[in-house]
């Protein structure tokens, strides 16, 4: 899946900077996971003077602190808060990100089209935004046939369980956006992976949605480069080699799943872990091959279990790998409940549920 | 409801033990443990549970006041939010559709100055709320929410209005946060401290009323001390007890997601059964099966 960076390596600009899988050009600081979004929302607005960060109270440095010292350093113009309307963020993003073809057409500067709008709601828990992100911002580019498009704008949003959130502060919602051709649905991992993808999704020429996994944002710590790095999206990446099952999943869920991984091995089960990182378009290849290498797959993810974004991977493997299958697909994710406070620990997709399916699919 | 509007439930007489119970999500709590910390609700007592999303409640509202004009009700409805609030569509949409259906609610902004970090000026450039009410063919009060007499006296005018003349109406209470916006915020990194104090010491609503109180012969620093101890030691038994209380049962988890459960629910129950019984170490001790 190669084409995203085909694309991007088109644009002389982005080209020169290091755009690699493995993040080891020279080394960096230990940081957490909300400073490399930082970093990378930094290197956004240096690199490019038209991109632009604005949204609910992300002047002060946001409630998750990604936007620390960003409005200090590039201006109240560049960097700012919004009123507090989902809907209204959202628009104004793809108006300001549609300009381009306008601004573009008048200098001819054709190649250059990286602008980067990067809009954050809180959470993307307002449904009049959809409207915007769903009629508007999916389909800018189709029902103009090319004429315009709003692909500069970039849409970070928290996701995921954090121990306390109840029903509005740990959902996880990408499922939703996937089932709308025109979006891309990106989700890091770690802090090294978001500053990458984060970079690839504001560079991306169509309209990205950028799920930060909320547990992680301070948990999650490693060596991150402080150069201008990106990671290609569209590209799943086997973290962990295996021959007996293959498991995906992305985001804050790789952590259990990896430590399930540790466990089966322990019980004599070789696993292979793939981080999909982008959901649509995803990387089936990579997965497929993994399969037809297994013959076992196991997808794991908080949403709900029912039209989660399993569901897909799940029906497409069976398409494709029918007769290398040797067990029904598990899957091992959230409940068909709304998230719950008190109950989250029942709620999860633990790392013992996702060892027990192993086991169960490994032994079927 | 808002999640900033407890007073209003204490009010209506919801006990401190009530309270606890939500907050701590034990089994008494109405709710049943699956929503955040003060976000009570009430049947009993008419009060919608609260959400965390904002403003989407204030359609809810006109809905329920037309409701209650069908129904020829001596009652109109109140819904309650802040100045961010009435950025969001929700908060339009309400306000046209209560004027339209000639819906008995009163619309009641707390215009606090800030939003989170958001002060006013960069939630909105009109005249406050109150214009905006009246751009919607809404009668609009604004009044000194610092001032509980001119509050009460506000919300009773406004609440004959509704009432007696099937009717929106919209209250702006022009007062000040002094407190952080929740226990995760820290507000001194987006205003200064001599703000918060001159709105703590010069404008406090409690000192003043406390002022007029007292000086008609109501009330006295006697009183006001034997009150705080008692409401204390009150609250702290309400929470010991809160606390000692076990959670609600794991059936809840299940339950209330439509009227009966379906199919798929009473599946994922008898799974999440087995795999407690397998591993009961990654489980609550304190939630019964
Ligand atoms: C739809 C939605 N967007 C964002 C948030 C996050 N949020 C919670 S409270 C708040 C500020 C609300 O300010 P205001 O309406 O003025 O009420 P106040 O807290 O001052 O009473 C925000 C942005 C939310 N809860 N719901």
């Amino acid at each position: 899946m190669s084409i995203p960076m085909l694309r991007l390596a088109k644009w002389g600009l982005i080209s020169k900077r290091c755009f690699s899988n493995t993040t080891t050009c020279e080394s960096g600081k230990t940081v957490n996971l909300f400073s490399a979004i930082n970093q990378a929302l930094d290197i956004a607005l240096d690199t490019d003077p038209r991109s632009y960060i604005f949204g609910e109270d992300v002047s002060f440095g946001g409630v998750f602190r990604c936007t620390s010292g960003l409005a200090d350093r590039y201006g109240k113009h560049r960097v700012f808060n919004t009123p507090l309307c989902e809907q209204g963020i959202v628009g104004f993003g793809i108006g300001l990100a549609a300009m381009i073809c306008i601004t573009d057409r008048e200098t001819a500067q054709l190649q250059k089209s990286s602008l980067q709008i990067i809009s954050f709601p809180l959470l993307i828990r307002h449904e009049s935004l959809w409207s915007q992100i769903v009629n508007e911002a999916a389909k800018f580019r189709y029902r103009s046939g090319n004429q315009f498009n709003c692909g500069g704008l970039t849409i970070r949003s928290p996701y995921g369980a954090v121990g306390h959130g109840g029903h509005y502060h740990s959902q996880s919602p990408e499922s939703f956006f996937c089932h709308v051709p025109g979006l891309k649905v990106v989700i890091p991992r770690s802090p090294q992976q978001a500053k990458g993808l984060l970079l690839s999704s504001i560079r991306d020429p169509n309209p990205v949605i950028f799920f930060e996994p909320k547990w992680l944002y301070r948990l999650a710590v490693e060596e991150v480069p402080e150069h201008d790095y990106m990671l290609p999206l569209s590209e799943a990446e086997v973290i962990r080699q295996g021959n007996d099952i293959t498991l995906v999943g992305w985001g804050a869920q790789l952590a259990l799943m990896e430590k399930a991984c540790d466990d089966a091995e322990k019980a004599g089960i070789s696993c292979e872990l793939i981080d999909l990182k982008t959901l649509i378009p995803w990387d089936k290849e990579t997965v497929e091959a993994s399969v037809r290498k297994t013959g076992k797959l196991l997808v794991s993810h908080e949403a709900p279990v029912t039209g989660g974004f399993g569901a897909e991977i799940s029906a497409s493997i069976a398409e494709r790998c029918f007769s290398r299958l040797e067990a029904p697909v598990a899957r091992i994710c959230g409940l068909d409940t709304p998230f719950p406070l008190v109950f989250e620990p029942f709620y999860m997709p633990t790392k013992n549920k996702i060892l027990d399916a192993i086991k169960a699919t490994v032994n079927y | 409801m808002q999640y900033r509007e407890p007073g209003v439930l204490l009010w209506r007489g919801f006990t401190l033990q009530e309270f606890a119970n939500q907050c701590f999500g034990n089994k008494a709590d109405y709710g049943k443990g699956r929503q955040m910390p003060i976000h009570y609700g009430s049947n009993k007592l008419n009060y919608f549970t609260v959400s965390s999303t904002i403003a989407t409640q204030l359609p809810h509202a006109v809905g329920a006041a037309y409701s209650l004009k069908m129904d020829k009700r001596d009652a109109c409805t109140v819904t309650y939010f802040g100045d961010g609030g009435t950025s969001e569509g929700d908060f339009h949409a309400a306000l046209n559709f209560a004027a339209v259906m000639e819906a008995p609610v009163i619309f009641l902004c707390r215009n606090n100055g800030w939003a989170i970090s958001t002060p006013i000026s960069e939630q909105f450039r009109s005249d406050g709320v109150v214009v905006k009410g009246q751009a919607y063919g809404i009668r609009s009060i604004r009044v000194d929410g610092n001032d509980t007499l001119a509050v009460y006296n506000a919300v009773r005018a406004a609440r004959e209005m509704a009432i007696n003349e099937h009717r929106p109406i919209l209250i702006e209470a022009l007062t000040y946060r002094v407190g952080h916006h929740s226990t995760s915020d820290d507000s001194t990194k987006y205003r200064s401290v001599d703000e918060i104090e001159h709105w703590r010491m010069t404008r406090d609503p409690v000192d003043r009323f406390r002022k007029w109180v007292v000086n008609s012969g109501l009330w006295s620093n006697e009183d006001e001390s034997e009150l705080r101890s008692d409401v204390r030691k009150k609250i702290l038994h309400a929470i010991q007890v809160a606390e000692k209380l076990e959670k609600p049962p794991l059936a809840d988890l299940f339950t209330d997601v439509y009227d009966r459960l379906p199919e798929n629910l009473c599946e994922q129950e008898r799974l999440v059964r087995d795999t407690i019984k397998k591993h009961p170490q990654d489980y609550p001790s304190d939630v019964p099966v």
